[in-house]
């Protein structure tokens, strides 16, 4: 009998220890970057953009897989061709109570081209809006110059702040605090630059409520420190676990991971327009003809890079092969388009049909400090590219020299990565892929100068299509158009790693944030 | 002493000026911030607006003319990326470091000089060859291998100390220092620790040099004589003697340790201006990476002066003024 009681006691006593792993209100997160501003529309780049939306929302929020789900606007429907009326919510108030209406969206469109020197603004989003309409206090209209598909995605870019607290504000006031309200979950405490960002909970959300009183930010650059910071408990949750760490941490009894793939893609871009390219030279080092805008040369070297590979030995399984610019799923993606099977033989036959039956000198240009494993990935897709003739030297340098002298088009062959944040692919193939132009805007990080003109047909077709379907189906023809011409050779789409205690609960996110609403307590 | 002054400040404008072109210069050449700030899907036009709106469209001579200017008026110009006087943000990150560099050169003091001492005079046991073996390893081992160690040991495994960071700050005179507060101490000890083993290693190797050195000097054998204490001869006349150089190495030591805590900063996810400097250096933030130059380059020129003036103290035979 009493052994029976202990025994029950025991077991109560026990599932009291399992089910209150009670958390302190605190939680605190060791993040890669550290925001430049804690102003939303000073610099557009993603630490800034994820940060911003602690303290603001948007009027259309993306999903964990960036998916457009309504924000501070309800809904948002096209009027006509070139207006859309979006319904803003209802009984919202900013940190310090004054309420969210119309004007604060007005407003912020407005400041947006204003920031002062801002290096990588958010004018973009807002260019095509000609005028702004407030029809009442939670219905605003925006008119455009022509048809506009793209708005909602545009405006699912940036928070809004308000008119009261933000005018005549400037960068610095956001820093210190002063202006940086908004309408989010939490409020900023205080900014310790290089060291922690303090937020306090807003307790009148008007979305779900956060389970932490107070959340800590610890920006920490080294791959190293973050995970041994996650390891010796200092903090509770890390972002972008270096994939070497991946196999222990996963060991680690009081820790658990998520992952999440990414649309960060990696992907080679080839000089594919001038006759004399900087780097191609023949076996003897002669000089001859660009034998990369010969598409059959540019689907040879598709063929010969091993994608499995990449992805299983030099990516640790943290990479899935890639078939177009945005993974599977994502707007305007095609299911036709499968990842390029490794295929040599083929390779080589392509080569020696386009004339190149002994293959040529080339280099590879790459990042080494800018992508998971750059430098590595350079060297595998050199060797790969050497074994069907091709013979390939590598050729690395720091991201602060590298994209200068890629812009400059000082390379043939470069390895580059690129993250659609707007989560659909109309964003990459107007910048990728279509012919470079400075006047319409089109093309900016084509660095290959790919040129199709069928392609930029139907993207900008695609742009003033205000349809959904039609737009979306355009979007899919002009992929197709580039990718099976090999405008530039997908390799595969980052795997993004999370690290955290156990007892908490994280699915990742494809673009890489790290939100507090998304982080919850296991059940 | 004032001609020395005198003559001192005006060869640092110099070297100021001239340091200030070199990195300007330099700098320019690595490449084009715009390429690593902007957004990649940014369209050409709004390049273009990025680049005037920092200033870049000018010939470089202009760029330099314009922040010589300014920087007369202890103006250096807004970074790029926090857009914000460059000088104001460099500032903020000083205490931090100033404080790491000084905890990390008190250890080195206390904890070097007492040691080398006892290596010299017990220069044929086993506490003396052990000292030596110590210092060895502080001299050989890779900062950032000891600093990761140090996270290993200390923070992953026994969990004593914090893995990286501040700590709670106290504010004192209005500067946020952090040795106020148990939690900022915490936060303190490794990074320090990590710092000031390469400078406790020299301290050894020079008191031990200069005890040895000293002990055959016939002032000792004459303060023997007359009868004076061990203690006394060793931790009054010795002590002096042997100050000198080490005053000297270790001064100009600390401005290295100012200058240089990059590789623990970063380590330690310590906010100081190293780790201020690294990432600026990434991004290419013209305005920091130029402020942080002279602002160091003016830092060694006070020590070297202060060190002067100290050494004259410690040697009334050295004469400041003109040495030619």
């Amino acid at each position: 009998m009493r052994n029976k009681l202990l025994a029950a006691i025991t077991l109560l006593a026990l599932l009291l220890v399992g089910t209150s792993t009670v958390w302190a209100s605190t939680l605190t997160l060791g993040l890669k970057g550290e925001p430049t501003s804690l102003d939303p529309h000073f610099h557009n780049v993603s630490a800034n953009n994820m940060q911003a939306l602690y303290v603001f929302d948007k009027l259309i929020r993306q999903d964990n897989r960036q998916k457009l789900e309504p924000g501070l606007a309800e809904s948002w429907t096209p009027v006509s061709d070139t207006v859309w009326e979006f319904k803003l919510r209802k009984g919202v108030t900013f940190h310090d109570g004054s309420p969210f209406t119309a004007k604060d969206v007005k407003f912020t469109l407005e400041r947006i081209p204003q920031v002062p020197n801002s290096p990588s603004s958010f004018t973009g989003f807002v260019t095509a809006i000609k005028e702004i309409e407030i029809v009442d206090d939670h219905t605003i209209r925006f008119h455009t110059e022509n048809p506009a598909p793209l708005l909602p995605r545009n405006l699912a870019a940036f928070p809004i702040v308000s008119k009261k607290n933000a005018e005549g504000r400037k960068t610095e006031d956001f820093n210190s605090g002063v202006a940086c309200i908004g309408t989010g979950p939490y409020k900023l405490v205080k900014w310790d630059r290089g060291d922690k960002i303090t937020y306090a909970r807003n307790d009148n959300y008007w979305g779900d409520k956060s389970p932490w009183e107070t959340i800590i930010i610890k920006p920490i650059t080294n791959d190293g420190t973050r995970v041994a910071a996650l390891m010796a408990g200092d903090v509770d949750l890390i972002n972008f676990v270096p994939p070497a760490d991946v196999k222990h941490l996963s060991k680690e009894e009081n820790l658990h991971l998520s992952k999440s793939p990414s649309t960060r893609l990696i992907y080679l871009h080839l000089d594919s327009d001038r006759d004399d390219t900087p780097t191609v030279m023949g076996n003897n080092g002669e000089k001859i003809r660009n034998p990369l805008k010969d598409s059959r040369v540019r689907k040879a070297i598709s063929k010969a890079i091993n994608r499995q590979a990449i992805a299983a030995r030099i990516m640790d399984g943290l990479a899935v092969p890639a078939s177009q610019m945005v993974p599977d799923g994502y707007e305007g993606t095609s299911t036709n388009l499968k990842p390029e099977p490794y295929d040599p033989k083929g390779a080589k036959a392509l080569l020696a049909e386009a004339g190149y039956p002994e293959g040529f000198r080339i280099t590879l240009h790459g990042p080494n400090d800018r992508y998971v494993n750059d430098a590595d990935i350079a060297q595998a897709v050199a060797q790969m590219l050497t074994k069907i003739g091709i013979k390939t030297e590598v050729n690395t340098m720091p991201k602060s020299v590298y994209f200068g002298k890629a812009s400059a088009l000082e390379f043939s062959l470069m390895l580059v990565g690129w993250a659609t944040d707007t989560g659909e692919q109309s964003n990459c193939l107007a910048s990728l892929l279509h012919t470079y132009d400075k006047e319409k805007g089109f093309g900016a990080s084509n660095r290959g100068r790919y040129s199709n003109p069928v392609l930029d047909q139907k993207l900008e077709e695609a742009l003033v299509t205000v349809d959904p379907d039609k737009h979306n189906q355009l979007i899919i023809e002009a992929t197709e158009i580039g990718i099976n011409d090999t405008g530039i050779v997908p390799i595969h789409y980052q795997v993004n790693v999370w690290g955290m205690k156990k007892g908490l609960e994280y699915n990742g996110r494809t673009d890489g944030y790290t939100l507090s609403r998304e982080i919850s307590i296991a059940q | 002493m004032l001609a020395f002054l005198i003559r001192r400040i005006t060869q640092s404008a110099v070297v100021l000026l001239v340091m200030s072109v070199l990195v300007f210069v330099g700098v320019f050449y690595i490449g084009n911030p715009v390429d690593i700030l902007i957004a990649p899907d940014a369209t050409p036009a709004e390049y273009a607006r990025a680049v005037k709106a920092l200033g870049l469209d000018k010939p470089l001579w202009e760029q330099y003319f314009i922040f010589l200017k300014g920087a007369l008026h202890g103006n250096f110009g807004n970074s790029f990326v926090y857009n914000e006087p460059a000088l104001k943000i460099i500032l903020t990150r000083l205490p931090a470091t100033l404080e790491l560099a000084f905890t990390a050169m008190l250890m080195a003091v206390f904890v070097g000089i007492p040691l080398g001492m006892v290596a010299g005079i017990q220069h044929d046991n086993w506490i003396g060859r052990n000292i030596m073996r110590f210092s060895i390893l502080g001299f050989s081992l890779p900062t950032f291998w000891v600093g990761l160690m140090l996270i290993i040991i200390f923070s992953v495994h026994f969990d004593l100390l914090p893995s990286g960071g501040r700590g709670d700050t106290v504010d004192l005179f209005g500067i946020p220092v952090s040795f106020l507060s148990w939690d900022g101490i915490k936060h303190l000890i490794l990074p320090a620790m990590n710092l000031a083993l390469f400078k406790t290693s020299l301290a050894i190797r020079l008191s031990r040099a200069g005890v040895q050195e000293n002990l055959q000097m016939d002032y000792v054998k004459f303060a023997k004589a007359k009868g004076l204490s061990n203690t006394r001869i060793i931790g009054l006349h010795v002590m002096k003697n042997i100050m000198i150089p080490v005053v000297t190495v270790l001064g100009m030591e600390l401005g290295n340790l100012i200058a240089f805590a990059v590789v623990t900063e970063t380590i330690f996810a310590w906010p100081g201006m190293g780790k201020l400097v690294i990432d600026s250096i990434g991004v290419l933030d013209r305005p920091i990476i130029v402020a942080y130059l002279l602002i160091t380059v003016t830092m060694f020129i006070i020590i070297n002066l202060i060190v002067d003036i100290l050494y004259s103290i410690l040697d009334p035979r050295v004469r400041l003024g003109d040495q030619r």
